[in-house]
């Protein structure tokens, strides 16, 4: 007896409700994440910041000219980051938004390679001896990682990166002026721009 | 055409094969065609985490062409599911896109229905 074989292909497998539905979930949740804002951006954090920065400026300030203002300055520096950290952790909590979703990501993403390069050109110009130009370096570079890391947040972030690349530029045009600039940048900028994000986008 | 149609409703009968006489029948049928379509619930979502999109950002955002999104986003005006606003900025042509209430409703109600459809397949 023939036996009887189908010409074209066999019909593919009818796809489950089950399966477009988590697929269009999945869709809808990766559009999100790509079309959102970093708006986990600390306000009230930022002022805690820009707080702890002047109380920095105010003892560095006792010794000025030694290894002491940039060891303040790096406690600092670990003291505010672990604020902001903790600031975006709480402010995306109480949004019942992941921190490190799509934007978070893309906002580490930006911010993290000029704080890195900061952290290497600090090692090289304490060893060369150039500190005067430590504090404009840092503005700048924060600067720098604030904008660029801004561009994937609202609108008043990356003009704050601006300011304190402004900041960085005075103070590395006039290194006298560092100390000064610092506690405007760090102290002073964070203050502001914290109320400004407090007020208008929430703690 | 006619024959085009029905042959598509067949289609469609064929790929729920198992939803007949379920409870999850009644969930798809009530699924917002207009909401469905792979590329508009793409604007509709976009739309809902931002105030307002431009043209150049939503062709940007989903990768897709000029002419598949103005038909797709004016489906979605006409059923007054977004709002358009044609502007200059500079001297070069500007769309802004955003989302209406009733968009923001037909999302939210298109979840459900997409949550209601795997919670009962799971019950199943």
């Amino acid at each position: 007896m023939a036996s009887i074989l189908p010409i074209g292909p066999p019909a593919p497998r009818p796809v489950e409700m089950q399966a477009h539905a988590m697929d269009n979930l999945r869709y809808i949740r990766r559009t999100i994440e790509q079309a959102g804002s970093f708006t986990a951006v600390p306000g009230i954090g930022g002022v805690y910041m820009g707080a702890t920065a002047l109380a920095a400026a105010w003892i560095s300030a006792k010794r000025p000219g030694s290894a002491w203002p940039l060891a303040v300055w790096l406690l600092e520096a670990c003291v505010a980051l672990t604020i902001g950290i903790a600031g975006a952790a709480l402010k995306s909590r109480r949004a019942d938004a992941p921190l490190f979703s799509g934007p978070g990501r893309k906002f580490v993403a930006g911010f993290a390679p000029p704080m890195v390069a900061g952290v290497l050109l600090t090692a090289v110009l304490f060893r060369a001896g150039a500190v005067a130009f430590l504090p404009g370096t840092w503005l700048l570079l924060y600067g720098a990682s604030v904008l660029s890391g801004g561009a994937a947040s609202v609108r008043v972030v990356p003009l704050m990166g601006v300011c304190f690349m402004a900041a960085g530029a005075a103070a590395l045009v006039a290194p006298s002026w560092g100390p000064a600039m610092l506690a405007a940048g760090f102290g002073g900028l964070h203050v502001v721009f914290g109320l400004v994000i407090a007020v208008k986008y929430g703690g | 055409m006619a024959a085009k149609g029905a042959e598509r409703r067949e289609r469609e009968k064929a790929a729920q094969p198992e939803l007949a006489g379920t409870p999850m029948a009644g969930v798809a049928q009530q699924l917002d065609r207009l909401v469905h379509e792979r590329l508009r619930l793409g604007i509709l979502s976009a739309l809902s985490v931002n105030e307002s999109l431009t043209f150049t950002e939503l062709k940007k955002l989903l990768d897709t062409t000029d002419g598949n999104l103005s038909v797709h986003a004016r489906k979605l005006e006409e059923a007054g599911y977004i709002g358009c606003a044609k502007g200059f900025s500079g001297r070069v042509p500007r769309t802004d896109y955003r989302l209406t209430a009733a968009g923001r409703r037909a999302l939210d109600r298109y979840l459900d229905h997409m949550e209601a459809l795997i919670q009962a397949m799971r019950e199943k």
